[in-house]
């Protein structure tokens, strides 16, 4: 049985579909099969992120009404044959997944899967909660900011209260993956620092990423940044925070841009 | 102006750090609140239902949460017309 993560925030633009992008990726990369499933019903974005907008043909909406196949509608990569894609609708309906449906296709998806990463739209209404719904596992995706701090503190709460699991009585493991971190402001107290954050949100770190030219080049170009750059930086955080994920104990560092600044930093441990 | 205000005014992070450790410690405490308050509406209503029968406008259930102590305030109007008990009625 495969596990499924939820990439959330409740803030919009905080970085929530580029982080599902790269954090599927990596897994996919080592041999796992990985499904990403698009949740943003309406606005859909996670296909343009990962370059294969001109191959959807069917989507999430009509796989639930029962118009198309699963296996029609996941697109698999070109460069990693492990990877799949399961793109949102673009109809207007806000009411096309019901709970039913999503947990149905979530339950396929698991039993082929090694992991379901589900791009949450951002908010905190329906489409969210469908989203966040049968997830094993939560990424709250959050910029050292105060609003996108305080939404997540919100969703941490929904994960507490909405989910299948929470509603069991079991734990849902929830992850902060801290996205466009400028540690040099942080520094000079300009920013909250990555101690402010998980200090007021209680939720042990997934990774740091930092703000990153190559994030957006990456997204120009259609390809997860831990595919088309895996060598820069913020790739390089990607690929670690992919890897706690999958359970192993690596130390999250502080990345910067500019090298031979800040290295004292080094050298923090992940919760 | 001096050289202190000039970096006072950079160090923004502590100033945010505390808003949100107010915020949402006030936000955490109500976010439960709602919940309760409908769990308990429900339940009360449940066990009235069973001997006596009254409309859902007619109970009123209300919770103020104060700094050592919190109130729960039930409100239950029963209409004159059906004040018979359904056991003795029955």
């Amino acid at each position: 049985m495969g596990k499924v993560v939820v990439v959330t925030s409740g803030k919009g633009g905080v970085g929530k579909t580029t982080s599902t992008a790269a954090l599927g990726a990596a897994v996919a990369k080592t041999g796992k099969k990985v499904a990403l499933v698009d949740f943003d019903v309406g606005l859909r974005n996670l296909d343009l992120i990962m370059g294969a907008e001109r191959r959807v043909v069917f989507d999430l909406v009509n796989v639930i009404q029962g118009t198309a196949k699963l296996s029609q509608a996941l697109i698999r990569d070109k460069r990693v044959d492990t990877l799949f894609l399961l793109p949102a609708s673009q109809t207007r309906d806000k009411d096309a997944l019901t709970e039913e449906g999503v947990g149905e296709v979530i339950d396929k998806l698991r039993s082929v899967f090694d992991y379901v990463f589900c791009d949450s739209p951002a908010g905190i209404e329906r489409g969210a909660q469908l989203a966040m719904r049968f997830a094993d596992e939560a990424v709250i995706v959050t910029n050292p900011e105060v609003s996108s701090v305080r939404d997540s503190d919100r969703i941490i709460g929904l994960l507490d209260a909405r989910t299948m699991r929470a509603e069991r009585g079991e734990q849902i493991a929830k992850h902060v993956l801290v996205t466009r971190y400028d540690a040099a402001r942080a520094a000079r107290g300009e920013m909250l620092s990555i101690d402010d954050v998980l200090e007021i949100l209680s939720v042990p770190l997934l990774g740091i990423i930092p703000e990153s030219q190559d994030v957006l080049r990456a997204s120009n170009l259609g390809a997860p940044v831990t595919l088309s750059e895996p060598l820069n930086t913020a790739a390089n955080a990607y690929l670690d925070a992919a890897r706690r994920l999958e359970g192993e104990d690596l130390p999250v560092v502080v990345p910067f841009e500019r090298k031979g600044f800040l290295d004292r930093l080094l050298g923090r441990r992940a919760a | 102006m001096n050289v202190f205000d000039l970096f006072r005014r950079r160090s923004s992070a502590p100033v945010a750090r505390e808003r949100l450790q107010v915020l949402l410690a006030y936000e955490r405490r109500n976010r439960s609140q709602p919940d309760l308050v409908s769990i308990l509406r429900e339940e009360i209503m449940a066990v009235i239902a069973k001997h006596v029968q009254i409309d859902q406008d007619y109970l009123q259930v209300s919770m103020d949460r104060g700094e050592t102590m919190s109130t729960l305030e039930i409100d239950i109007q029963i209409p004159n017309k059906s004040a018979v008990p359904m056991a003795i009625a029955g």
